[in-house]
C-alpha cells in the first residue's frame, strides 16, 4: 500500500477510517521496515520438511531468514519490503507444501504471550514447593514427632506462604473482581480455601499444632494453574471479529475532478463523485457504472462463480473486484452507507449474541460454587456448636471442607479434555480459534455448506471434451492474452499456440485476434455470435463456426466424504449457495445433497441459519466467502477453509489448515466425544468429594486424605481426558 | 537426626537449582517448538539459524 504521499496532517482529520493513520503511522516510524511474514505450513511433519521449506525459501531472492515452528505448523519469514504471503506460498508450493497466509498478530501473540508466561512462571513456583513440601509432609504423616514435627511444619511454612500468596494472585484477582460484582465464581472458593488453610496451619505451627495444610494449599495451587494455563493457551488463540472486516474495505478512492483521478481516503468521497476502479482492483463504493466496459468478479460478496458484465448504468456494490477494464462509477454509498459495511453490521449484531453462550464449566460452577460455601460454613456452625465455642477445632474443620471440595478436579475437568481435543484436531489440520466451539461443535445437529470456495476450489476447470486441434491451439493463443479467470483456466492446455496476431482484448467482451486472415474471437456468447450454453461457459468463433468451452468448479478433496460422514453421524446436511440454480444443482447431486438451495444473498443466508436455530437446531455453519461471513457469525459453530477471506476466517470459531475437508467429520466426532468426556469429568470429581466431604465433615479428614483425594482425583481426570480417540 | 541439617538445605538447593533451570529455559524460549527442535538435531545440514 503506498501512503507516502499522503500527509498525516490532512488524514488525521477523518477519524472514522482507521486503518489509514495506523498504516500511515507504521510507515513514518520505520520507513523501510522490511516485511514479517508467517505462513501455515498444514503438512509439515518431519525434520526434512524443515530444511526443504527453510531452504527453498531462503533461495528465494528478498528473504533473508526463514524459520519453521514444525510444534505449531507454521513458517516466519523475514523478508525484502513489499515481498507478499502469496508469492512465498507458491515457491512452497513448488517444493510440494501447501502453504496459507496467517495474520502475524494472531501468532506471535500467542508466542510472546506475557499472560501465558507468567502463568508458567507460576506453575513452575508452585511445582518447586508443591515437591518439597511433599518430602517434610511425608516425614511427619509417618509419625515425626514434637520438635522434628514442628521443624518440618516451620520449614513448610517458610516454603508455602510466600508461594501461596505469589501463586495464588490470579486466582485472588479474580475472586476480588467476582465478588465486586456481587457473584460467586470459582475463584471465590478456590482463594477462600488457600488463604483459609495457610492462615490456620500457620496457626497451628505457631503453637506446635498436630496437623498442618501446608502441602493440600500448595497443591491445591499447583493443580489449579495447571487447568488455568492449559486453558489459557487453547484460549490464546480466540478472536472477536468485526473490526477485521473493516480493514478489508479498500481504504482509498481515485476521485475524478477535472478529467484527474486524485486518490482520496474513502470518508472523503462523497455521493454523486465519480469514480474511478483500474483493472484488478476492488470497488470502494456502491456506485452505478457511468463509463467503461468490463467484468466484474462478485464471488466474495454472492457466491456467484461466474464474473458478470459491467456496462454504463450497471449498478455495482463495494468489494467486488473489477477484472478486464477500467471503469468510472458514480458513488450511491459510501463508506458506513456502503454494502460491505452494512454486512459489517450484521456480523457484529450476530456475534454479540454469541457471546451470551454458557459453557459446561459456567454451569457446573454455578452448581457447585454455593455448595462448597454452603457445606463449610454450616460444618463450622456445627462444630462451634458441638465443641461448645472451640474456634480452632471448628475453623481446621471448615478448611478440611473446602480443601476437599474445592474444585480441583473440576479445575483441571474441561482444560485438560479441550488441550487433548485441540492438540489432536491440530494435528489433522483443524484450528480451533475460539475456547467454547468445542463444546458447541459437540451440539450440532445440522450443517449448512456454502458452495464456491467450501465444497469447490472456487477455480474453474475446462471441461474435457472434443474440439478440432486449430479449434484448441487458437483458444489457447487468445486465452493467453487475458488475466480473466476463465481465460487463465484455459491457458494450462497442454498444447502448441497457434499463431494469432493483432491480439486485442475488449474489456468485458473478451480477446480479438487474427488467425489465418480471419478475425477470431473468444469471450461472451453474444459477443462471439453464438447461443449461450446452460453452464459456465467461454466461447470460441474462427470465421462462421462457434464452439464453446464448459468449465465445471472442481470439488474440493474430502468434501463427498465429509459430506457421507456427516450424515452417517445423523446431521441434516442444507446447501446454500449465492450462485445460479443450474451450477448449485449439479454440485448437489455430485454430493447427493437433496436439500438445496441457489440464489441466496447475505442476508438470506443468515436469516436461513437463524431459522433453523429458532426452530431448536443447532446449526454449523461451513462457508469462506464475504457472503457467508454474516451466516457464519450467527450459527452455533462455524468453519471456515484457510482459503477463505480474512473477514470469514476471523468470524468462524475454527478453521481447517489444509485444503482437505474430511477432517470436518473428524472434529465432530472428536468434538462429541470430548464433551462426553468432560461430563465424565465432573462426574468423577464428584464421586471423590461423595467419599472425601463426608469425611472432613465429622472431623476425620487428615492433611493426608486431602493431599491423596486431591492428586488421585486430578490425575484420574487428565488419565480420562486422554482417552480420546 | 544431625544429618538433617545438611540433608535439607541440600534438597531445598537441589530444588532451586531446577527452578532456576526451569525460568532460565523459559526466558530463553525454549519452550516454544518443542516438536521441532526434536526434529531439528536430526537433519544432516548445520543449522546456521539458531532460535534467537
Amino acid at each position: 500500500m503506498a501512503h507516502a504521499d499522503t500527509s498525516p496532517g490532512l488524514i488525521s482529520a477523518c477519524p472514522a477510517c482507521l486503518a489509514v493513520p495506523m498504516a500511515v503511522e507504521t510507515a513514518s516510524r520505520a520507513p523501510a521496515a522490511a516485511a514479517h511474514l508467517m505462513l501455515s505450513l498444514p503438512t509439515a511433519h518431519c525434520a526434512a520438511c524443515i530444511s526443504t521449506v527453510e531452504a527453498a525459501l531462503l533461495a528465494h531472492p528478498g528473504v533473508s531468514s526463514a524459520r519453521v515452528n514444525l510444534t505449531r505448523k507454521h513458517v516466519s519469514v523475514a523478508a525484502s519490503p513489499g515481498m507478499t504471503a502469496a508469492e512465498l506460498a507458491d515457491v512452497l508450493e513448488k517444493v510440494g507444501f501447501e502453504a496459507h497466509e496467517l495474520d502475524p498478530g494472531l501468532l506471535s501473540a500467542t508466542a510472546t504471550d506475557r499472560q501465558g508466561r507468567e502463568l508458567l512462571i507460576r506453575l513452575g513456583v508452585a511445582f518447586f514447593a508443591m515437591m518439597n513440601i511433599m518430602l517434610f509432609s511425608v516425614a511427619v504423616w509417618s509419625g515425626a514427632e514434637d520438635a522434628t514435627r514442628d521443624m518440618f511444619h516451620w520449614i513448610s511454612a517458610i516454603i508455602a506462604v510466600p508461594t501461596v500468596a505469589f501463586v495464588g494472585q490470579p486466582f485472588f484477582r479474580a475472586a476480588w473482581a467476582a465478588l465486586r460484582v456481587g457473584r460467586l465464581g470459582m475463584d471465590v472458593p478456590i482463594s477462600l480455601a488457600l488463604i483459609l488453610a495457610t492462615s490456620i496451619s500457620l496457626y497451628e505451627t505457631v503453637h506446635s499444632g498436630e496437623m498442618a495444610y501446608f502441602d493440600a494449599a500448595v497443591m491445591l495451587s499447583f493443580f489449579l494453574l495447571l487447568g488455568r494455563y492449559l486453558d489459557h493457551r487453547s484460549r490464546a488463540l480466540a478472536r472477536s471479529a468485526a473490526d477485521e472486516l473493516a480493514a478489508l474495505e479498500v481504504p482509498r478512492a481515485l476521485v475524478m475532478e477535472g478529467g484527474i483521478a486524485v486518490p482520496r481516503p474513502i470518508a472523503e468521497v462523497a455521493v454523486g463523485d465519480l469514480v474511478l476502479v483500474r483493472p484488478g482492483g476492488r470497488m470502494p463504493v456502491d456506485g452505478v457504472v457511468v463509463s467503461g466496459q468490463s467484468e466484474i468478479d462478485c464471488g466474495l460478496l454472492t457466491g456467484e462463480s461466474l464474473p458478470v458484465f459491467a456496462g454504463p448504468g450497471a449498478a455495482v456494490s463495494a468489494g467486488a473486484v473489477n477484472l478486464t477494464g477500467p471503469l468510472t462509477v458514480r458513488v450511491t454509498a459510501a463508506g458506513r452507507d456502503s454494502s460491505l459495511h452494512r454486512m459489517a453490521d450484521l456480523v457484529a449484531v450476530a456475534e454479540h449474541a454469541k457471546n451470551r453462550y454458557t459453557t459446561l464449566a459456567e454451569r457446573a460452577a454455578r452448581v457447585y460454587s454455593p455448595l462448597v460455601h454452603l457445606l463449610s460454613f454450616s460444618a463450622f456452625g456445627f462444630w462451634m456448636w458441638k465443641t461448645g465455642g472451640d474456634v480452632r477445632f471448628s475453623l481446621n474443620i471448615s478448611a478440611a471442607v473446602l480443601i476437599i471440595t474445592c474444585p480441583c478436579a473440576l479445575g483441571l475437568a474441561v482444560p485438560a479434555v479441550v488441550t487433548a481435543a485441540s492438540g489432536k484436531l491440530f494435528r489433522k489440520g483443524v484450528l480451533i480459534k475460539n475456547g467454547t466451539a468445542l463444546e458447541r461443535l459437540a451440539e450440532v445437529d445440522t450443517a449448512v455448506f456454502d458452495k464456491t470456495g467450501t465444497l469447490t476450489m472456487g477455480e474453474p476447470r475446462p471441461i474435457a471434451a472434443e474440439y478440432p486441434e486449430g479449434a484448441k491451439a487458437v483458444c489457447l493463443a487468445l486465452a493467453r492474452a487475458s488475466s480473466h479467470p476463465l481465460a487463465r483456466a484455459l491457458s494450462n492446455l497442454t498444447l502448441t499456440a497457434a499463431d494469432v496476431t493483432d491480439l486485442r482484448e475488449v474489456p468485458g467482451y473478451g480477446v480479438e485476434g487474427r488467425y489465418d486472415g480471419q478475425t477470431v474471437r473468444l469471450g461472451r456468447a453474444e459477443w462471439v455470435g453464438t447461443a449461450p450454453v446452460a453452464m459456465t461457459a467461454t466461447y470460441l468463433s474462427i470465421g462462421g463456426q462457434t464452439w464453446s468451452f464448459g468449465f465445471t468448479d472442481q470439488l474440493r478433496p474430502g468434501a463427498a466424504q465429509v459430506v457421507a460422514r456427516l450424515a452417517a453421524q445423523g446431521m441434516t446436511i442444507r446447501l446454500v449457495s449465492g450462485d445460479t440454480a443450474a451450477s448449485v444443482g449439479a454440485t448437489a447431486r455430485e454430493l447427493a445433497i437433496t436439500d438445496w438451495t441457489a440464489g441466496a444473498l447475505p442476508a438470506q443466508k443468515m436469516a436461513i441459519v437463524n431459522g433453523m436455530s429458532q426452530q431448536g437446531h443447532k446449526v454449523l455453519m461451513v462457508g469462506d466467502g464475504l457472503n457467508d461471513t454474516a451466516a457464519l457469525a450467527a450459527a452455533h459453530v462455524s468453519i471456515s477453509p484457510a482459503s477463505a477471506l480474512d473477514a470469514a476466517r476471523v468470524a468462524s470459531d475454527i478453521v481447517l489448515l489444509g485444503r482437505d475437508m474430511s477432517a470436518i467429520s473428524d472434529a465432530t466426532r472428536i468434538a462429541r466425544q470430548a464433551s462426553r468426556r468432560m461430563v465424565e469429568n465432573f462426574l468423577i470429581a464428584g464421586a471423590y468429594n461423595l467419599i472425601a466431604v463426608p469425611l472432613a465433615l465429622i472431623g476425620h479428614a487428615t492433611p493426608l486424605a486431602a493431599a491423596l483425594a486431591m492428586s488421585l482425583s486430578s490425575i484420574t481426570v487428565t488419565l480420562n481426558a486422554m482417552r480420546l480417540r | 537426626m544431625q544429618i538433617l541439617t545438611i540433608l535439607i538445605p541440600a534438597s531445598l538447593l537441589l530444588g532451586g537449582v531446577g527452578l532456576c533451570g526451569f525460568f532460565w529455559a523459559l526466558r530463553t524460549r525454549q519452550f516454544d517448538d518443542p516438536e521441532g527442535d526434536a526434529n531439528r538435531i536430526l537433519m544432516p545440514d548445520h543449522d546456521d539459524q539458531p532460535a534467537p
